[in-house]
């Protein structure tokens, strides 16, 4: 399922940093199974910036830690599938490849700045940890290319030898950042990494990311609940429910060319900024119990285009464009449309 | 026009430490009309949760008056205060963190009711009764009623919340950052039963939130916070469409729109938020503004009508009317 999404880009012979195959990830505890992550496929070229959007409990973060080869293990199961990371079979490695691998080729920022950095070691240290672990430096030159990095996020190079208590929040950030970014990775894993800072000072690290991209040329993961955050950085779109991706296309073709229900539901329940009076339609219900997910569609039970063949069976897949995929078998009536495409009338 | 229900006069609330005397809330004024919302919006320690716990005395004013239907509750006695919280009352953010785990649904809702001796804790079938109509007001299922807080997930919590706080069949409500913690298809649900609350029961809210978004779609008129200050105070579409302040107009431009192409050109600020801590009697936002001045080192700017209902504290931005006159 979904390979067909790797086998595009390979066609074009763009040089793939990160290739995601049919991925299951379950949590496994003694009286029941969190089904977390159902099969995903996604694959992402150099340079390009991948959202995956979703609510809570959509699969997101246990899918970057399965990119890294961080599913707490017990009790996280890689069931099925493959990752590679530039070519690296993560999956396949010993703890000591893996070593060498993050950090390098692969590194992720974390959501909570206040947590992810250690209290007791200065922010420079930290730094050049990671440096000294990769590249054959002594500690002062190490030191010192962690300053430049400092700089690089925004930060003084004289603040290295400062605790993390001594940064404000969107400082901290940055801090992981520089960190992530010390050894020039190919790919970057960013989860929620605006999340916990202030508009503006989310705003800054935004431009800060979109620009350390474009200079490096490091391919992007966001992993994010927040459209806005998307529409901003994203080349690419999966939007993922129950630990499945229900839509995957280009930012244009997903934001404006809106096919799934869910996609729909996520638009219908912000507000628009644009025109306050606008009437909240929120998405009926709650997220399924990932324990025990229903037998079709894990979104039917909240679909308001719902029909029986939906419960009974997975949805089915459509290759709408080239770029744009959707799996919902509404779609199997080919006159199917939902709301927001009748609005811009037509589904093209 | 509706009657005014909560006045606010130069409410102060500084806090000491040992570092200096942190002003919180610094002289802010403004007024609530019956069955509107005040939105509140500002970045973290802006002190926008500290007014909102002030308005309902959870805590004690450093200075200020609170005049609610007439009556300065600042002065009120513990037991005359006790009285008047039926009226006033408040959601909070973290629907985890604000229901105490190890009661019931029912335990939780009926908690009101029984400490105001609103019923007797011996009519058990009463309070069962008026539970199950507050909690069929917010959308809660019957059959929650002896389940408790961590069987849920955060938007029946908040659900949960909004009940206890109707339980005494408020006029008032203090909602601080009641949707922040829930998932966007979630927060969708709860303000739009804030709304329908507000429309059937004639409520006035204060609605705190960081979220610039969910504060336009949900208040009447909005106030903009800077380090413990009202900097800007308009209408929501005033506000949105012709903001004055600097501070306003960096905040509005860092929105994202979760539209292709939506985003535009981000005003950038220099430098973080100051300390609270003893700040001195200039412009708070002076460091960071771009239209800075030498104007802007004397005094702190007062909170001026620049036209009709449209309040800004700025010493670049001028009353447009030669009559003017200085803000309430």
């Amino acid at each position: 399922m979904g390979s067909e999404l790797n086998g595009q880009a390979a066609k074009d012979n763009k040089e793939l940093v990160l290739e995601v195959n049919n991925l299951v990830v379950h949590y496994v505890l003694q009286e029941e199974t969190v089904e977390a992550v159902n099969g995903i496929s996604f694959s992402l070229e150099k340079g390009k910036t991948i959202g995956l959007v979703g609510e809570t409990g959509a699969g997101k973060t246990t899918t970057a830690l399965a990119i890294m080869n961080l599913v707490p293990d017990p009790p996280g199961v890689i069931k099925d599938g493959t990752i590679k990371v530039c070519g690296y079979n993560m999956l396949e490695l010993s703890a000591r490849q893996l070593e060498k691998i993050r950090g390098k080729e692969v590194s992720m920022i974390f959501q909570d700045p206040m947590t992810s950095l250690n209290p007791v070691i200065t922010v420079g240290d930290q730094i050049a940890e990671s440096i000294m672990l990769h590249e054959k430096l002594t500690y002062s030159q190490a030191f010192n290319r962690a300053k430049e990095m400092l700089e690089m996020v925004g930060i003084p190079g004289a603040r290295a030898t400062e605790y993390p208590h001594q940064f404000s929040g969107g400082m901290r950030q940055r801090v992981g950042i520089a960190i992530a970014l010390a050894c020039n990775p190919k790919l970057l894993l960013a989860d929620e990494p605006t999340t916990a800072l202030d508009v503006t000072i989310q705003a800054q690290v935004l431009d800060m990311i979109d620009e350390l991209k474009r200079e490096l040329g490091t391919a992007l993961v966001m992993i994010t609940h927040d459209l806005g955050v998307v529409a901003k950085i994203c080349d690419l779109v999966a939007v993922m429910y129950a630990g499945r991706i229900v839509e995957y296309g280009t930012l244009e073709d997903v934001f404006d060319r809106t096919l799934h229900p869910y996609t729909e539901g996520l638009f219908n329940s912000l507000p628009d900024i644009r025109n306050r009076k606008n009437q909240l339609q929120p998405i009926p219900g709650l997220m399924p119990d990932p324990t025990n997910l229903p037998r079709g569609c894990s979104f039917a039970p909240r679909c308001r285009y719902v029909s029986d063949a939906c419960r009974e069976a997975q949805p089915t897949k459509h290759q709408v464009s080239e770029t744009h995929v959707i799996y919902c078998s509404a779609y199997d009536d080919s006159n199917f449309q939902i709301e927001r495409a009748r609005g811009r009338g037509g589904n093209g | 026009m509706a009657e005014v229900l909560l006045r606010v006069r130069n409410l102060v609330k500084y806090f000491k430490t040992s570092r200096g005397v942190v002003h919180a809330v610094d002289d802010i004024s403004f007024d609530i009309e019956e069955g509107k919302t005040l939105g509140i919006v500002g970045e973290s320690g802006c002190g926008k949760s500290t007014t909102g716990r002030c308005l309902i005395r959870l805590i004690e004013p450093t200075s200020g008056e609170i005049i609610y239907r007439g009556q300065d509750i600042c002065k009120l006695k513990r037991s005359e205060m006790k009285n008047l919280r039926k009226e006033m009352q408040i959601i909070f953010q973290d629907p985890y963190a604000s229901l105490n785990p190890r009661k019931t649904l029912l335990q939780i809702i009926a908690e009101p009711l029984l400490y105001n001796k609103i019923i007797s804790s011996r009519d058990k079938f009463a309070i069962e009764k008026r539970v199950l109509e507050l909690m069929e007001k917010v959308g809660l299922a019957e059959r929650l009623i002896n389940t408790y807080p961590h069987e849920l997930d955060g938007g029946r919590r908040q659900r949960i919340g909004i009940a206890r706080a109707l339980a005494m069949e408020p006029k008032f409500i203090v909602c601080d950052e009641p949707v922040s913690a829930l998932d966007v298809s979630i927060q969708a649900q709860i303000l739009n039963l804030l709304k329908e609350l507000q429309r059937d029961l004639g409520l006035t809210y204060v609605f705190i939130t960081h979220d610039l978004s969910v504060v336009n779609h949900f208040s009447d008129d909005i106030a903009v916070m800077y380090l413990g200050q009202i900097v800007e105070k308009a209408p929501a579409d005033e506000l949105f469409e012709n903001p004055l302040h600097p501070y306003t107009q960096a905040l509005l431009s860092a929105i994202l729109i979760p539209a292709v192409g939506a985003n535009r050109e981000r005003i950038k600020l220099r430098g973080e938020v100051a300390s609270p801590i003893d700040p001195p009697p200039v412009c708070r936002f002076a460091k960071r503004c771009n239209y800075y001045s030498q104007e802007c080192a004397h005094g702190v700017p007062p909170l001026l009508e620049i036209t009709p209902g449209h309040f800004v504290a700025c010493h670049q931005v001028k009353p447009v009317a030669p009559s003017a006159t200085k803000a309430n």
